[in-house]
């Protein structure tokens, strides 16, 4: 059900006219122009916001977590103790990451995230969800059959694996620390990076 | 309250269909919507916000997409924070003889104000009622107002594994009646506890959930 807007990315591709804006894309652009004459909105600050969250966050953020906890152990230590702290040393702060904890994926353990209630997700870390995890199927099904979801995903996990999913119902945000891949030993950071999915991070894939 | 939005084990909501990765919006109104709940004055606090989004009926919360359920919400709070009136809504333009006020977040505050390191924690006089290992309930509570305590732990037995800290109430704060702190923890509950003797005998779900929600087991 929340999937008919993607046609207006693969419009821009043809040379022809582009469809007329829709019908939501006016109504918003209306209240816009409202709340700018009433002067409760700055136009700027909503390009700012925009921006930041095109650009500013997503999971290359968290991506770096994962690599630096894979490669420096007194940083992975930090992590388990005070996610929080240790994440807003790579200056991955705020909105929706306020109270941040680390869950590790190890042989025998696999964590997977959601928010059964609404959307909840660390924004600093993995930017905005994507529209899966926002939408009924993910959060109905994923407490009750995690193996049956993940598989969907291509993430077959052995049935003595213990499965903990983390259901997001306060202002915790939970951030899943992938395994990582063997053979990658010779990797630096940055490489290592590299290799840390969004899927990963929230629990829905392996490396 | 016992809404849609509430749907942790329901079936029959569909398949889920994951996506590439392709950015954050899908469409530009997309991000507007994102930007000016975020921006406005109307928001109130993000508990009152969720709770809003959870009053859409069931039937619409169903049908609409991510960004319609905000944007339905946005105008909602924007009328019950008589920020604007149902005739400017619908018109689009402000009434005749309004001030135009100043914008409460400028362009050049919005990196600090999303980067700002905030928190939801609180110091309380109390301790904690429970520690971890304790074997606790959820409560069977069934309040019409906001609540962040799903369906489908009511009633159901788990143990104590963290505690969090007290941290600001959303079933007070949602209603304009104050943080509440009180103290939360993230609760373990065994999948047959949740789903019964057919689920993984190895599986488990955790909960962040406060302690008015929790009795001692």
């Amino acid at each position: 059900m929340a999937h008919d807007h993607h046609h207006h990315h693969h419009d821009h591709d043809h040379d022809h006219e582009q469809d007329p804006p829709s019908d939501i894309a006016l109504r918003v652009k209306a209240l816009e122009s409202l709340l700018v004459e009433k002067g409760l909105v700055d136009p700027a600050a909503l390009d700012a916001i925009v921006d930041y969250y095109e650009h500013r966050v997503g999971p290359r953020n968290g991506a770096r977590v994962v690599a630096r906890a894979w490669t420096d152990p007194a940083y992975r230590a930090r992590l388990q103790s005070d996610a929080t702290a240790a994440i807003a040393e790579l200056d991955f702060t705020g909105r929706q990451g306020e109270h941040m904890v680390a869950v590790e994926n190890a042989p025998g353990v696999h964590n997977v995230v959601v928010c059964t209630l609404c959307s909840c997700y660390p924004w600093p870390v993995l930017g905005l969800p994507p529209v899966w995890y926002k939408s009924a199927p993910y959060r109905s099904r994923v407490v009750i059959d995690p193996r049956g979801v993940l598989a969907e995903f291509g993430t077959v996990l052995p049935a003595d694996t213990e499965v903990r999913v983390w259901d997001s119902t306060a202002e915790v945000r939970y951030l899943v620390i992938p395994e990582r891949p063997a053979g990658t030993e010779g990797l630096t950071e940055a490489e290592l990076a590299e290799r840390v999915t969004r899927d990963g991070m929230i629990g829905t894939a392996l490396l | 309250m016992n809404g849609v939005h509430d749907m942790g084990g329901m079936h029959g909501l569909g398949p889920v269909i994951p996506d590439s990765d392709d950015g954050p919006f899908h469409g530009e109104w997309e991000g507007r919507v994102h930007a000016l709940t975020l921006a406005s004055p109307s928001r109130g606090n993000i508990d009152a916000g969720r709770h809003q989004r959870e009053l859409i009926p069931g039937p619409d919360y169903l049908r609409m997409t991510y960004y319609e359920k905000w944007f339905t919400s946005l105008q909602a709070m924007l009328l019950k924070g008589n920020l604007v009136t149902p005739i400017e809504l619908r018109t689009g333009r402000a009434a005749a003889g309004t001030t135009k006020t100043t914008p409460h977040l400028l362009a050049a505050a919005v990196t600090m104000v999303q980067m700002r390191p905030a928190s939801y924690e609180r110091d309380v006089a109390a301790a904690p009622r429970f520690q971890t290992g304790d074997e606790v309930r959820a409560i069977n509570l069934n309040p019409t107002g906001h609540t962040r305590l799903p369906r489908y732990v009511r009633g159901r037995f788990g143990v104590v594994e963290r505690v969090h800290g007290a941290h600001v109430l959303p079933d007070s704060h949602a209603h304009g009646l104050g943080e509440t702190p009180t103290w939360l923890y993230s609760v373990k509950f065994s999948a047959r506890e949740l789903w019964g003797p057919e689920a993984s005998a190895v599986d488990s779900v955790r909960l962040d959930l406060w302690e008015t929600y929790l009795e001692r087991a």
